[in-house]
């Protein structure tokens, strides 16, 4: 970040051609693979949703890194905390909503 | 907010407080949005949630198997995510300095992003005359709110980055429109995040 210095907003975290293209080309086999393994029924059950969640949260990161350049933010990182605190309720309502409606059942 | 705005400036040392306050205020403003996106985060989570819990409930009518075309749905993930990969290249059009090319890429994301958007009314339209409404099941409801609820954001995002565009012909590249395009650009990357899970887990998962 040393040739900021000179010019005069120095702020900006916009990554490069590469990193973008990087991004994209990624983000485009992690739509495949998921695809692949669905439409041509490779996987069942828990096997394929395992899958498909891990494409889709690793997915996630790389635009978040390669799209949105979180890594490139400065200290301190309120961008991320902010991110870790959304995530953090986020993953409380889903996975509390569906240990409580479907798993808690009493009665149908 | 005044630590935040200090130690903001640290690594950049005293040439950026002789200026007048615009970057740092810029970069306040985009790390607003920023706070706004994570609420927006709750609210998907909160339909995600809705959805997962109900989409079992048809009602005795059609579940997913029955409805999802999977040929258009696939195109438009590929739409929209190459539609973040042109936003971005705005981006970096815009810190080259040249208003041409980010005009351009922005008008690129906007026809991806409106091809998307009539796709979805398209498929929206088709399950309405199977007699898939809204009304049908819990399932239906559920769909309908969690993927309106994106297609609504995308839509509102067109209009935005469309005054946006007008904007930055008439002012050009300043710290605001600056900002502006920075801001909406991290807008669109998080919709099409938001799309990659709706893909996954509504119509992926649905059809699997």
């Amino acid at each position: 970040m040393q040739h900021d210095m000179s010019t005069s907003h120095a702020h900006e975290n916009h990554g490069s051609l590469k990193s973008y293209t990087i991004g994209f080309v990624f983000s485009i086999l992690l739509t495949i693979i998921p695809i692949a393994v669905v439409m041509n029924g490779w996987l069942a059950g828990k096997a394929s949703a395992i899958i498909l969640m891990i494409t889709a949260v690793l997915q996630l990161v790389l635009q978040l890194i390669f799209f949105m350049h979180l890594r490139e933010e400065k200290k301190p990182r309120y961008n991320l905390l902010t991110l870790i605190l959304g995530l953090i309720i986020l993953l409380v309502i889903v996975i509390g909503s569906m240990w409580i409606m479907m798993y808690n059942m009493v009665a149908l | 907010m005044a630590q935040l705005h200090d130690s903001g400036l640290t690594g950049h040392q005293v040439s950026h407080t002789e200026h007048h306050d615009h970057p740092d205020m810029e970069e306040m403003r985009t790390f607003g949005f920023w706070i706004y996106l994570m609420t927006d985060v709750i609210i998907f989570g909160t339909l995600f949630a809705v959805y997962i819990v109900l989409q079992g409930n048809t009602n005795g009518g059609p579940g997913p198997k029955d409805l999802f075309q999977m040929g258009g749905i696939i195109a438009s993930t590929f739409i929209l995510l190459t539609s973040s990969y042109t936003s971005g290249l705005a981006v970096l059009a815009m810190h080259k300095g040249n208003k041409k090319a980010l005009l351009g890429w922005l008008g690129a994301t906007v026809v991806l992003g409106a091809t998307f958007i009539i796709m979805e009314i398209n498929e929206f339209t088709h399950l309405v005359h199977e007699g898939a409404t809204i009304g049908t099941s819990a399932f239906l409801s559920a769909f309908f709110t969690l993927v309106g609820t994106h297609g609504l954001h995308v839509l509102l995002g067109l209009v935005w980055m469309i005054a946006l565009m007008m904007q930055i012909a008439k002012r050009g590249i300043t710290p605001v429109t600056k900002r502006k395009v920075n801001v909406i650009s991290l807008f669109w990357h998080f919709l099409d995040v938001v799309w990659i899970f709706v893909f996954t887990i509504v119509y992926l998962m649905g059809v699997s």
